[in-house]
């Protein structure tokens, strides 16, 4: 037990190191998100707006993709980003943009699948009301994104909630360095193998409570924002 | 609004999280047991702070490594592999191998001592006494250092263990750490190098069974990754870390690094074999 309390006196103490840890780990997975939401979001709406041959297999694709093996996403950055890749001259391999790489990659198909399902629901109730006014295309995307806005905060969160509990990609993609890819998730790894397992244990607690910090601001924003709209 | 905000946040963390760092640095690849045994910990900060060059760790078993350099990922590697270091070398990957340092492996046991070895300094001999028993055995099974000396030994003990293996023998694929846990949570042998195994806090009911045969000694080698091979190694500042590294402050340093009082690495860069 002596090393769970080696890891509140971490906390306790302000420890630089663990902060950093902690830092990068929310920046990466943060920022993946919103890269993903950039993208995934107008995906998954005009998925559910349109209809086209081959939409079916899309989404089945798209949805199945929310289990991709985070192994496999990394390696496959691994294989672009490495000096001897495609991408091998941007330098790019075991920085944390590699990681965010990979984890918004691995992230997308979550918020897509999720953003699908969501504004195809909507898109039931609004359609005939939209088609009358003739409202065009890209309105029509952003009208049922914007409606749908408290759902979707909740689909980014499981989007989240997958980039900051992974392991693999960042461990392959990020090569676990000291003081500058070490997120909470490698740390454990790191930890675990050094036979440190109360430590370990005591940093996936602090990690599960970051989730749950993350989780409850957007929970209070939502509420707020949900106040005010009326 | 929200939106908006959202937007700022991200882009303020891509700000923050993702700037490379603008300090010259390089990577370095190299083992599971130099990491996992806390010596980077202790003597890159010096190098760090002699020579303001950041050094960037990727720990990997010897074979990944290998792996990773052949493909231009890192600037250096640093394992302990002798016979795949000169096969590396033979390929034109790396440049030059120096010694730097050794320590030894050990025989790592249940104190229960199923196999009878415990105590015994011949590895061979305690390995046929494992097979015979059919003791529980943890095999690192992922060509690292450790892998490769284990099959030698295996070899050496006259066992042929691919056709040997049974239930009793446990390939789990994985790092030193991983299998030393996995060793620990199943009372099984498991070879180890021994600075891993001084530092691992998880030991449960596992004691050195075996040590001390020559056969166990473990030479840590550093390279530098050839230039004409990837044109983008740093080889300048690599070549100042391998020179610091088998010069005087990088040999004291890593000399100096004990755990419980214990020596963990000798450095040996001169070559000599004590």
């Amino acid at each position: 037990m002596s090393e769970t309390l080696t890891a509140w006196q971490l906390i306790a103490s302000g420890d630089a190191t663990l902060f950093a840890i902690v830092g990068l780990s929310l920046a990466v997975s943060l920022t993946a998100v919103v890269v993903a939401g950039i993208v995934g979001l107008p995906l998954g709406a005009i998925l559910a707006l349109t209809r086209f041959p081959g939409r079916a297999a899309m989404v089945v694709v798209l949805n199945g993709f929310m289990g991709l093996p985070p192994v496999v996403v990394g390696l496959s950055v691994y294989l672009l980003l490495s000096r001897s890749g495609p991408l091998g001259e941007l330098g790019l391999l075991f920085t944390p943009t590699a990681m965010v790489t990979a984890q918004a990659l691995l992230v997308l198909p979550i918020i897509a699948a999720l953003t699908r399902h969501t504004v195809e629901d909507l898109w039931l109730e609004y359609r005939e009301e939209l088609s009358a006014m003739g409202v065009g295309w890209a309105s029509r995307v952003a009208t049922l994104l914007w409606d749908s806005r408290f759902s979707l905060v909740t689909v980014l969160l499981a989007g989240f909630g997958r980039a900051a509990a992974e392991v693999g990609t960042v461990m392959i993609v990020g090569g676990n360095i000291d003081g500058f890819t070490r997120t909470m998730t490698t740390t454990i790894a790191l930890e675990t193998s050094r036979g440190n397992l109360a430590l370990a244990i005591g940093l996936g607690i602090i990690l599960i409570l970051l989730i749950l910090l993350v989780n409850a601001t957007a929970w209070g924003v939502r509420v707020w924002a949900v106040e005010r709209a009326g | 609004m929200l939106t908006r905000r959202l937007f700022c946040v991200g882009m303020l963390l891509i700000l923050a999280g993702v700037t490379p760092a603008l300090a010259q640095s390089i990577v370095v690849a190299s083992t599971t047991s130099t990491q996992d045994s806390g010596l980077f910990d202790y003597i890159l900060p010096l190098f760090e702070k002699e020579t303001g060059i950041d050094v960037k760790v990727v720990a990997q078993g010897t074979g990944q490594a290998l792996d990773t350099v052949r493909r231009g990922d890192a600037d250096v590697v640093f394992v302990h592999a002798k016979a795949q270091e000169e096969k590396f070398i033979q390929e034109g990957f790396g440049v030059k191998r120096s010694d730097v340092m050794y320590n030894d492996f050990v025989l790592i046991g249940p104190k229960s001592d199923p196999a009878g070895v415990s105590g015994m300094t011949d590895i061979a001999a305690a390995l046929v006494s494992i097979k015979a028993k059919e003791a529980p055995f943890v095999s690192r099974g992922d060509r690292s250092g450790t892998h490769s000396t284990e099959l030698t030994l295996w070899k050496e003990a006259g066992v042929d263990i691919e056709a040997a293996k049974g239930p009793w023998y446990k390939d789990i694929g994985q790092g030193m750490g991983a299998a030393l846990n996995t060793a620990s949570a199943m009372n099984a042998y498991v070879l180890s190098d021994r600075g891993t195994w001084l530092s691992f806090r998880n030991r449960g009911d596992l004691a050195i069974s075996v040590e001390g045969d020559k056969r166990l000694f473990n030479q840590y080698g550093v390279m530098l990754v050839n230039p004409e091979k990837h044109p983008d190694v740093k080889a300048e500042l690599g070549q100042i870390f391998i020179d610091w590294l088998i010069g005087p402050e990088g040999q004291t340093a890593i000399g100096e690094y004990e755990i419980d009082g214990q020596q963990l690495f000798f450095p040996n860069a001169s070559g000599q074999r004590i």
